[in-house]
């Protein structure tokens, strides 16, 4: 597992070009409060609908402050499998901790959940959207708008605190969302193919950003996508799921640290060779 | 500017052609009637300057038993669609009572209301709000159920409590609808206020129209219909203005 200190030491000269790099993440004082490493251990989990199995006898375990990648095919359950572990679902079988807590809205106060849209809301600004959680929370609207404040500089979003999402790029609304869910205050992120609505280009900016964000925080993360190359990339390990019931089929350890740049990243040797294992499991689980 | 001006001309055309027919008294004859029973449009218009003191009046009178009618369908209509958003026990239980409110004929149950409530303003406003109300609340509920069930589960991980899950997401998303339910019940509001004018009063358009009927002064008739048409359209467009300002979000509106 890398260090959650550790961030790009030198701002590496970017390939491709992140207009707001300089604004990345590797400030360590900058790091949220109430945002302490979260542990999630899922044993023995089933779940279905009605009569359609989702997930098998799944087991993962996620140490404090890693990066789990999920990939699996299309429509496995992988969604599923992060609102189980939120407790925003009920498992039909099996149990989930995070950080040792069972029950469903204990981990919902530990889990905060990015969605593979942006869910934006449009009728508030884009400070306003980030600043939910605190809202909530009890916050008032300037209070919380002061704590998303520094977080939009940092993300390379200043001057945009006051734009409807709807005049937002796709990568700035999903910078937005991902605040959002920072903001959250808590341990565990789970992230739902949070780049899939994004162009290929976008998407490749995004993952190096994230992976820059990550890095600057202590939180735990699961990550799930479709996406062998984004998963290997951006995660500590990789978990790969069978289709549909989901099973684990093979674990994969991420070949590079994280946060380097992402075409020296995906373009090593042991990258490459990673990748094909992951996608001959991949293969492997569909016979 | 072509989009405004055919338009206009379809409806100039139709008053035209009223016109001719009124005054070459092809409809008179037609159904055997007197000619003086067939107003033509210029003969509204003058009974509308002629008759402004009194038509502003009873307008006025009207006017008021319809803001009130309808301020209070609005209160009553967002507070049952809340109600039976929350509890889907209770929505199971009252939406079909609610229907069926709607099919009691309204020239059934005004004289009553008049009975209970007197000849004041009380049975007009009650009239009111039990016509518009159904629309309000229809629309408000669905408005309420249509939220995407994706943005709960976004804002329920952001610490939202139940309450805060309606005020942030679930009212935003209902407020167009509410607006469509309460712009259509905003024009049928004038025909209730027309009935529970008939059911018992002295003022009012709906009043005024009943007199002038009596009287066979089908000028003056047809001219409080033309201000009762013109008052809905206005408060129509009143409505559709704040809409514009406040519930911008919702899906686009055709141009009307």
């Amino acid at each position: 597992m890398r260090s959650t200190s550790e961030a790009p030491a030198t701002e590496p000269q970017p390939v491709l070009s992140l207009a707001d790099r300089e604004a990345g993440g590797s400030d360590p004082t900058a790091r949220l409060e109430g945002g302490s490493p979260g542990a999630v251990e899922v044993h023995d989990l089933g779940h279905s609908f009605g009569e359609l199995g989702v997930i098998e006898l799944l087991e993962l375990s996620v140490s404090a402050g890693e990066v789990l990648g999920v990939v699996g095919p299309s429509g496995c359950g992988k969604s599923t499998l992060l609102e189980l572990v939120g407790g925003l679902r009920a498992p039909v079988r099996g149990a989930i901790e995070v950080d040792g807590a069972g029950a469903a809205n204990e981990r919902l106060a530990r889990c905060s959940y990015m969605p593979q849209r942006d869910l934006l809301l449009p009728w508030l600004t884009a400070i306003d959207n980030a600043a939910l959680a605190p809202r909530n929370r009890g916050a008032t609207r300037a209070e919380a708008r002061r704590l998303a404040h520094p977080l939009f500089e940092r993300f390379g979003l200043a001057g945009f605190e006051r734009s409807r999402p709807s005049e937002l790029s796709g990568g700035m609304r999903q910078r937005i969302a991902f605040l959002r869910t920072l903001l959250a205050g808590k341990p565990v992120l789970l992230l739902d193919e949070p780049f899939a609505s994004l162009d290929a280009i976008t998407r490749a900016e995004m993952q190096e950003w994230l992976a820059e964000a990550l890095a600057a925080e202590s939180h735990t993360a699961i990550l799930v996508t479709h996406d062998v190359e984004e998963a290997l990339y951006l995660s500590d390990r990789v978990a790969v799921l069978s289709p549909r019931p989901a099973r684990l089929i093979a674990e994969l350890r991420a070949p590079s640290p994280r946060a380097l740049p992402r075409l020296d990243a995906v373009t090593s040797a042991g990258f490459t060779a990673t990748r094909e294992r992951a996608l001959a499991a991949l293969a492997r689980g569909r016979r | 500017m072509k989009s405004r001006l055919a338009p206009l001309a379809i409806v100039l055309a139709l008053i035209g052609a009223w016109e001719l027919a009124a005054r070459l008294d092809v409809l008179a004859h037609g159904l055997h009637i007197e000619p003086f029973l067939v107003p033509a449009p210029s003969d509204i218009a003058a009974s509308l300057w002629s008759d402004r003191g009194l038509l502003a009046d009873n307008g006025w009178v009207t006017l008021k038993e319809v803001l009130g009618g309808f301020a209070l369908s609005v209160v009553a209509g967002v507070g049952f669609a809340i109600v039976l958003h929350l509890s889907p026990t209770l929505r199971r239980a009252v939406y079909p009572l609610l229907i069926a409110s709607q099919t009691i004929p309204i020239v059934v149950i005004a004289p009553i209301l008049v009975v209970w409530l007197g000849f004041g303003i009380g049975p007009k406003l009650a009239i009111i709000a039990l016509i518009c109300f159904f629309p309000i609340t229809v629309n408000t509920l669905d408005g309420l159920r249509s939220v995407d069930p994706d943005l709960v589960k976004m804002i329920r991980t952001l610490d939202a409590s139940r309450r805060q899950t309606l005020w942030r997401v679930e009212a935003p998303t209902a407020l167009p609808f509410f607006f469509s339910g309460a712009k259509i019940a905003v024009a049928v509001a004038v025909i209730g206020a027309v009935f529970g004018e008939w059911a018992g009063s002295s003022s009012g358009l709906g009043h005024l129209i009943q007199e002038a009927s009596a009287q066979l002064q089908t000028a003056r008739t047809f001219a409080a219909v033309a201000v009762l048409s013109a008052l809905a359209i206005l408060l129509f467009a009143l409505l559709a203005a704040i809409e514009r300002r406040v519930a911008w979000w919702g899906p686009k509106e055709t141009s009307t």
